[in-house]
């Protein structure tokens, strides 16, 4: 008994003393959240984000009907409570379709933020540090990335290396990393004269450390509300190729496509087409009232 | 400018032939390996790649960007047929999303934490969060189908003729026939579909205009005029809006290519027969000059719209022409 007493005091004591010597990151976080707290629209967002997360976990388990199941004899019923959406046009149920089609669009979007934030930091660390010839031509590249239209050449590339779930994520994150870069490389300009970082290199510390200990760490904040934010658009654009043709092929219960393919049916059958199509609104706000949200919270010159 | 569109050039060649997309099986798949051996050499598809690139560069400084294999036209010619459609769309898009995007700018600015500022950002962030082929296809329904207030897809009415092509610019050729008809109607079918796109561009300029405004409100001069007892009106237009629109020119700048990309889904629902259009065909049918066309011309008015900018700006704020 006294032993365990011992050892609780022990680990109080050690908590104790980390919080103590924390307190000003512990004050400074607790204040963010609070901050943040207060904001309906990112509170708002964020319960969206977390629905949709939850969603794409239990698809199989909420999902009514099987999204492939065809019942032609069933087909174009409007939303009733059985079919809560209704069913499209070979009688698949629309919720089931929605609510598989979430994983095809959460795992797009976090794939390509993923793959273009990384790439897009790493080129805009080096560029930014280093600074000279470097820096020139990895921004000289990201100007060409700039001046391109995007979606032209997102659908170039979906259409060349065909047409895909696969292509359509490598297609936006080609066209996607160049912001990163650029973003990366003005927090890293801001900050690498800082007193700081003259200290680390004194005792020593090696280009690679002070890129990744002590400068990465206080950009980081920039990249994470870029990247939520950038998740709200990268949904909408690979629905977008989708309804063109040039993402996810049919039967894929990808919202693009489903609202590509109900568009033939607007006249009578509303709901086929404007459905998922709501489904992609309400991702892509979620993500983008986050990323509002964060920013507001995390940009420390606007909230004092 | 000309190292960046050279940039774009071998970055979209190389991207798009560099792998093994076949645009005669993609156009016609029962053809015989033959045919598709004979058209391959006729169009030039079995040289090297640095072949091919030089080629087209050749080409390209004396004006051809090559044939296409869809419309067996001209790419040049292609272009000059369909951008007018698709100018015209992102013009009058622009107008809709200064127009919208302006005043709710400033209304969220001056009555900032308001209701009315909440409402503004929230239309704001809904702007870029609806995609254009879900809010056309929604109008559609609505304002076609079931009120039958709004035309259908397309440029005219069916029943309307054509006025003699002059410029391409539909509203323009109107004009110039003389036919107040049909460019009501062209107007008309403008509505909805520069209404959609519009609607993303003006979130865009709203966001930048509430920021600047709010940047500029606490600065001073504003302090300074108020104190001297101008009213809040004059004090906005005069001495905020001024400084504040600065920013919201680049703003407009860039929006403006967001808009031609825009195009390209609004065209698809709108049946509007213009770059965007054209440029999906082409994609689908792995027919890449004219892929290639599109993009360099984007890519084109792009960077002109940047320097134009960059000139309105030195123009509009004295500071920096002084520098």
């Amino acid at each position: 008994m006294s032993v365990f007493e011992d050892a609780k005091q022990k680990a109080q004591k050690l908590v104790d003393n980390w919080a103590k010597e924390h307190r000003y990151q512990i004050q400074d976080i607790k204040f963010t959240l609070h901050v943040w707290r207060r904001s309906t629209l990112s509170m708002i967002g964020l319960g969206i984000a977390i629905a949709l997360v939850i969603v794409v976990i239990l698809a199989p388990f909420i999902s009514p009907y099987d999204p492939y199941e065809l019942n032609i004899a069933n087909r174009l019923t409007p939303p009733s409570w059985e079919h809560l959406c209704g069913t499209d046009q070979v009688g698949r149920d629309i919720l089931s379709r929605i609510i598989h089609g979430s994983r095809i669009s959460l795992m797009i979007s976090v794939m390509v933020v993923g793959v273009s934030a990384f790439i897009g930091v790493i080129l805009g660390l080096i560029s930014g540090y280093f600074e000279g010839k470097i820096d020139e031509a990895i921004m000289r590249i990201t100007d060409m990335f700039f001046a391109f239209p995007r979606l032209i050449l997102a659908m170039a590339i979906a259409a060349a290396m065909g047409p895909s779930i696969g292509n359509t994520m490598l297609a936006i994150a080609f066209v996607s990393w160049p912001l990163y870069a650029r973003l990366a490389r003005a927090g890293v300009l801001q900050i690498k004269n800082e007193t700081y970082i003259e200290a680390a290199e004194s005792i020593g510390a090696s280009h690679i450390r002070k890129m990744f200990l002590h400068i990465l760490p206080m950009i980081l904040h920039l990249i994470l509300v870029q990247g939520t934010l950038d998740m709200g658009g990268v949904i909408l654009t690979a629905a977008g190729l989708g309804f063109i043709g040039l993402g996810a092929q049919p039967p894929s219960p990808e919202w693009g496509i489903m609202v590509s393919q109900g568009r033939q049916y607007i006249s009578a059958q509303w709901w086929v087409s404007t459905l998922p199509g709501m489904a992609i609104v309400i991702t892509a706000l979620g993500f983008n009232l986050l990323g509002d949200g964060l920013r507001d919270v995390l940009d420390v010159r606007m909230r004092r | 400018m000309a190292f960046v569109l050279f940039g774009v050039l071998v970055i979209s060649f190389v991207l798009i032939y560099i792998v093994p997309g076949d645009p005669v099986g993609a156009i016609n798949p029962q053809a015989p390996p033959w045919l598709i051996e004979k058209i391959r050499r006729e169009w030039g598809f079995d040289r090297p790649l640095y072949e091919q690139f030089t080629t087209y560069l050749w080409k390209l400084l004396h004006g051809d960007l090559g044939k296409s294999v869809m419309t067996t036209q001209p790419v040049t010619y292609d272009l000059i047929r369909f951008f007018p459609a698709t100018i015209e769309l992102a013009t009058v898009s622009m107008i809709f999303a200064v127009a919208m995007g302006i005043p709710l700018g400033i209304i969220s600015a001056v009555k900032k934490d308001t209701i009315l500022d909440h409402f503004a950002r929230i239309f704001a962030i809904f702007g870029i969060s609806v995609p254009v082929y879900w809010l056309g296809v929604v109008m559609l329904i609505i304002f076609y189908y079931y009120l039958g207030w709004m035309p259908g897809p397309g440029r005219l009415d069916p029943y309307v003729t054509v006025p003699p092509r002059v410029t391409g610019f539909l509203l323009i050729d109107c004009l110039i026939a003389g036919r107040i008809d049909a460019f009501a109607n062209a107007l008309h079918h403008m509505i909805m579909p520069c209404f959609v796109l519009g609607m993303y561009g003006a979130a865009g300029i709203a966001r930048m205009t509430r920021s600047t405004m709010l940047e500029v409100l606490r600065k001073e001069y504003i302090r300074t005029a108020k104190a001297k007892g101008l009213k809040q009106r004059v004090v906005i237009t005069r001495h905020v809006l001024r400084n504040a629109l600065i920013p919201t020119v680049t703003v407009i700048g860039v929006t403006y290519g967001g808009l031609l990309e825009g195009s390209i889904l609004t065209e698809t629902i709108f049946a509007w027969n213009g770059l965007g259009q054209y440029a999906t065909r082409a994609s689908l049918y792995l027919d890449f000059l004219p892929v290639m066309g599109v993009t360099l011309l984007v890519a084109v008015v792009y960077s002109l719209t940047n320097l134009l900018v960059d000139i309105l700006y030195a123009y509009l704020d004295p500071r920096i022409r002084r520098g």
